[in-house]
């Protein structure tokens, strides 16, 4: 305890001395772009890492993997195809150079300027006010889960113990962004999963060994005793797909894999990072550390989850799951049990690392959601907007904080952290990927018709998330109040739709919506307009 | 292969794997290219950056 409350210290310290030199050398705006473009490729590249990963990553994922297998890694092959090439290569070179060719600071502003539409630019900042809570929390979640078990103190405690921490570092404010930090940060996370996979392996006997161990558990009796409640869903072992068609394929497919996989893709704090980039040089040069990076983590977190069930097995007979006592606990307890105590410092620093750089980009993307999105343009308020600012991020950590708490009132044998960050990044993808799209690739598309796929998809995906997936409308409890049962169409000709995740409907409807609205609306933005938003594209 | 016998999961990891190779391919092939040097997009960044000096001050 005392050693890592120490290395905790310097850690903090160190962080606060990079962020400090940092500051000190980009104090004007040249400053900063001649620092910006004379700055080490690895370090410009470890900061959009550490940025990208989270506690919910390593921890949510991890633990899902824990519980469902290796199929997982299906969501470490898009997190590194979509969520860095496709990402990188085809939006985030059009993104960086329209982001300023429109003085765009935010995405909901990247789509309010190009389509001269402050409705437009308020709706996405509200949205992205309202909804992101529920992915911090699950971030928050991750790394309390972390310090419960790791510390042996309750998880309310660890909670808030984890939030002050990140407060304290969300309000240092112009550490936000600093390269030198996220870069420590990235370093440290990725000394640490390095460390895991080889531990993990090695322990087992080797690569091939391991996967073979894990692979003969299945058959075990008392393990079919303990999976008899997945199988049942469709769980066919941890090195096999799941059952196809299963409640449990249709949540690792739809939810896990293919809403964070395809999601990311549109998430607005990831956006911004684009326009912040120097030239599309460093664009090039990020996708070569970033596919490493990605590997490294989500890879690693889902190798490590899911090999953790031989180990657990080995010790006292149990899966990951029932050892843990519950699936965001598998990663917190496998580092407790098994790995050096040294390590588990390392590995905390590593959590708290990760969960830094993501809340801070969270709060960041809140915060001038409502602030300049909703306030300054939608409303178009003049004054004040600091002060509604600051109170948007404290009332947004407030809630996730709360939500956080609440999480744990779940039933534990739930993925909640993947789900909950699943949520999010399906609702994203849903309600902006095909604006985004059009934002950035149809030159004369209405905004009409791009707001009509943004309200749809969003409205679809809402009524989708509360009423028909069974999974979150039963933890919501909205459907059961009005309706008398977890999803409104159980039980009924339609009951398979309840297993699927909202992606899979909402975001075909938000392109249909789209492609309605530009057969119907005429574009209205002048020429003169779209020649400033595409010039140089 | 490896110890997977499903050729799904298999697959799954080998494009782990490849599409991390792609990744540092495309890295090293583009490592020079998409530099901006021109005086224009030069200024045009730095109007961008106090823009976002001043977001930073109102976070």
């Amino acid at each position: 305890m005392l050693g890592s409350i120490i290395a905790l210290l310097v850690y903090l310290f160190i962080i606060t001395y990079l962020g400090y030199l940092g500051y000190r050398h980009t104090k004007t705006s040249a400053d900063y772009l001649v620092g910006g473009r004379q700055i080490h490729p690895m370090i410009m590249a470890l900061s959009y890492g550490s940025t990208f990963i989270s506690t919910s990553a390593i921890v949510g994922f991890g633990g899902a993997a824990g519980t469902l297998g290796m199929g997982l890694l299906w969501l470490t092959f898009l997190n590194i195809f979509v969520g860095i090439f496709v990402a990188f290569v085809i939006f985030g070179k059009r993104t960086r150079k329209m982001g300023h060719n429109l003085d765009a600071h935010t995405f909901p502003e990247l789509l309010g300027n190009r389509f001269n539409s402050k409705f437009m630019q308020g709706f996405v900042g509200m949205i992205i006010f309202l909804f992101m809570p529920i992915y911090a929390a699950a971030v928050l979640k991750g790394g309390s889960d972390f310090i419960q078990t790791h510390f042996g103190i309750s998880y309310e405690v660890s909670l808030l113990f984890f939030a002050a921490v990140v407060a304290v570092y969300v309000w240092m404010g112009g550490l936000k962004g600093v390269m030198y930090t996220d870069a420590f940060q990235g370093v440290i996370m990725f000394v640490g999963m390095v460390f895991l996979l080889v531990f993990a392996y090695s322990k087992l006997g080797g690569v091939t060994e391991a996967h073979s161990q894990l692979g003969a558990l299945f058959e075990k009796p008392e393990v079919q005793l303990q999976t008899e409640k997945l199988v049942k869903g469709g769980f066919n072992g941890w090195i096999s797909m799941p059952v196809w068609g299963s409640p449990i394929w249709w949540s690792l497919v739809t939810t896990i894999v293919m809403g964070v996989g395809i999601g990311v893709l549109a998430q607005p704090q990831l956006v911004v990072r684009f326009m912040t980039v120097k030239s599309n040089r460093e664009l090039n040069r990020a996708v070569l550390s970033g596919g490493i990076f990605i590997l490294m983590m989500t890879g690693v977190a889902f190798i490590v989850g899911a090999l953790s069930n031989v180990l657990f097995f080995n010790e006292s007979g149990k899966i990951a799951i029932v050892a843990a006592g519950g699936n965001d606990k598998i990663i917190p307890a496998f580092i407790k049990q098994f790995v050096p105590s040294w390590y588990g410092i390392i590995f905390f620093l590593a959590l708290i690392a990760a969960a830094m750089s993501t809340l801070s980009s969270q709060f960041h993307a809140m915060g001038t959601a409502i602030g300049r999105d909703v306030y300054e343009k939608a409303l178009n308020q003049k004054g004040n907007s600091i002060f509604i600012t600051k109170t948007g991020i404290l009332v947004a950590i407030l809630i996730s904080v709360l939500l956080a708490y609440m999480a744990n009132k779940l039933d534990a044998s739930m993925q909640i952290i993947a789900t909950g960050t699943a949520l999010f990044f399906g609702l994203c993808a849903a309600s902006f990927l095909p604006a985004y799209i059009a934002t950035l690739y149809i030159r004369n598309i209405s905004a009409k018709a791009v707001l009509s796929g943004i309200i749809t998809g969003f409205v679809v995906g809402i009524i989708w998330i509360f009423f028909v997936h069974e999974k979150e409308a039963s933890s919501l409890q909205l459907c059961q109040l009005l309706f008398g049962k977890p999803s409104i169409v159980k039980d009924t000709v339609l009951t398979k739709l309840a297993m699927v995740d909202p992606i899979i409907i909402a975001l075909p409807a938000s392109v249909i919506a789209t492609l309605i609205g530009a057969l119907v609306s005429k574009n209205k933005v002048s020429e003169e307009h779209l020649n400033t938003c595409f010039k140089g594209i | 292969m490896l110890g997977i016998n499903d050729p799904w999961i298999l697959l799954a990891y080998m494009l782990c794997i490849l599409s991390t190779l792609a990744c540092v391919g495309y890295g090293i092939c583009n490592w020079n290219k998409g530099a901006e040097n021109e005086p224009d997009e030069f200024s045009e960044e730095a109007k961008w950056e106090k823009g976002e000096s001043k977001v930073e001050e109102i976070l």
